[in-house]
């Protein structure tokens, strides 16, 4: 049971249950759907992008508590971040979740909360959907952004 | 009983495994492993072809389960016992070579709203082929067919009904011999999806009068990546190959091929051999148990089971029809089925979470997705009492 501690955390938890920035913004620049086939977990990811800088990031959907709190814990850690620098914590976030820790955990903050998953491989996709999402978000743009 | 099935015997993160998976695959008796073996290890060979010792034993060996399969069914002759590689190839090969040539645009094709994905998907593709149209019989709150939607919607446009005996998702048993009655009254062949029935419940093919049945091996205590179509003789004879090659031809020149004999214009290519072999023994096996003892046991442990879940604060069953078998789907307030599934696997219980390929049968009843437990003939009290402890551990988990 230590493990499950471990992966549900009381953040984990809390997030899960109570999502921050769980709603659609106006305006939106970047909006992208995530879809777990799997397990049916979907997201639909808003981001408002100004000046190369992502003032804003919402979310709607139904998943897990992990995947509900990632994505709850990734819109907060987005603001005020450039897409590199979202990009770039999304390769330590994925880093950590192998396992591996190459990519350090300098940029991490309160994301390493979710650290407990690397245990449960089968729950890697649900930590990672949001982030995927962001991805697709910052890389298919739905309305023309400023900068990038 | 347990002490046949090897893959019980272990632990799993530190407890003894409770397995209570079986609607996603059962797991195997010594005796149906033991026949991959000796198969493997004494009789390999290519079926139909060679004239040594070893073809020969590999075709008596294949076609020996087939006739094992035939008896099991009830079916009339050996002829009507097509080996496929599961469940969904059988309806597949039905929707493509049975009712592909006979459809126009217009013509319908009756389903029930509790169909696995394979039962679903193989039509849509032949109406997108052939411009028939899909038509889907309603399910109630509880999990049934609303059966006066079913008399309904069968009506003279109607090509085909498919339909499932036993609902992977929800349990439901449907009145299928009645069904097929009602559908023979206005000439409507009816093929029975059986995945989840033949291990649970004696099937009569005979007695259904079912023109078409489908299931695979491996939910019935045999290898994967078998399966099997029963299908009646004066609709095989009928029907074209549904595909090309090697054993399913009787003659071959570039101008014209000529097709084999029933049942093999249906089996292209080497067959998976081995794979009837063990279905054969895992048959055997059933017989040896009993399928109408099975279904007493089972019926029991779900009756324990369902009362023993309702101890699990904010617990939800989904699927609560009267006639049901060993199925146990649900939902728990505030907590994904995903995470009940991580959590209880942690106490080595084995469920399944997800939409359970039945996609409409989540929307239908409005959640993403469900817990399912599901029961096979080794399973026991004690292994509902895990469960419920681990379920207990859930709401501990994620309560504040």
């Amino acid at each position: 049971m230590s493990d499950l501690r471990e992966l549900y955390q009381e953040v984990v938890i809390d997030h899960g249950r109570r999502p921050r920035n769980f709603r659609a913004l106006t305006p939106v620049t970047h909006q992208a759907e995530g879809f777990n086939p799997l397990c049916g977990d979907r997201l639909t990811l808003y981001l408002n992008v100004v000046d190369g800088v992502i003032r804003d990031a919402g979310f709607q959907g139904s998943g897990c508590a992990i995947s509900t709190a990632s994505a709850s814990l990734m819109t907060e850690h987005l603001k005020g971040k450039t897409p590199a620098e979202a990009e770039a914590v999304f390769r330590q976030f994925h880093s950590l979740m192998t396992g591996d820790g190459a990519a350090g955990e300098d940029k991490l903050g309160k994301l390493t909360v979710l650290s407990g998953v690397k245990e449960f491989p089968t729950r890697v996709k649900c930590a990672t959907l949001a982030w995927h999402t962001l991805q697709a978000a910052l890389h298919r743009e739905t309305q023309p952004v400023s900068t990038e | 009983m347990r002490a046949d099935f090897p893959a019980l015997q272990q632990n799993v993160h530190g407890r003894p495994l409770v397995y209570l998976d079986n609607a996603a695959t059962t797991q195997k008796p010594r005796s149906v492993i033991e026949a991959l073996v000796h198969y493997y290890e004494r009789d390999n060979s290519n079926v139909h072809r060679g004239v040594h010792a070893l073809s020969e034993r590999a075709t008596a060996a294949y076609e020996s389960a087939r006739e094992r399969v035939r008896a099991f069914l009830n079916a009339a002759q050996r002829e009507e016992i097509v080996f496929t590689r599961g469940t969904t190839e059988s309806i597949n090969l039905v929707a493509q070579s049975f009712l592909r040539p006979r459809l126009t645009p217009g013509d319908e094709i009756l389903i029930t709203g509790m169909e696995h994905h394979s039962n679903i998907v193989p039509w849509q593709l032949l109406c997108e082929q052939t411009g028939a149209v899909l038509k889907v019989v309603p399910i109630t709150d509880d999990g049934e067919l609303v059966y006066a939607e079913f008399e309904r919607l069968l009506n003279r446009r109607t090509r085909l009904l498919g339909v499932v005996q036993v609902s992977n998702a929800l349990g439901t048993v449907n009145p299928v011999a009645r069904m097929i009655k009602a559908a023979h009254a206005q000439d409507v062949p009816v093929l029975v999806d059986g995945a989840q029935a033949v291990a649970h419940l004696p099937v009569d093919v005979r007695a259904l009068d079912a023109d078409f049945y489908a299931f695979s091996s491996h939910k019935i205590f045999g290898p994967t990546g078998l399966g099997v179509l029963y299908a009646k003789r004066r609709l095989l004879e009928d029907m074209p190959p549904y595909q090309g090659g090697g054993d399913m031809i009787l003659t071959v020149s570039f101008e014209r091929s000529t097709w084999n004999a029933l049942p093999y214009k249906f089996e292209a290519g080497t067959p998976h051999i081995a794979g009837a072999v063990g279905l054969g023994a895992a048959l055997d096996y059933l017989e040896s148990v009993g399928l109408p003892g099975i279904a007493a046991h089972e019926h029991a442990l779900l009756d324990y089971a369902t009362d023993a879940v309702r101890t699990v604060k904010g617990l939800r069953l989904i699927g609560t029809a009267n006639e049901k078998a060993g199925i146990l789907s649900f939902v728990m307030d505030g907590v994904h089925p995903h995470d009940i599934g991580t959590i209880v696997d942690a106490e080595g219980v084995a469920i399944r979470t997800g939409h359970h390929c039945a996609m409409p049968v989540m929307e239908r009843f409005g959640v993403p997705a469900t817990a399912r437990a599901s029961f096979a003939l080794y399973n026991t009290r004690a292994d509902v009492d895990a469960l419920v402890h681990a379920l207990h551990r859930v709401n501990q988990l994620f309560a504040n």
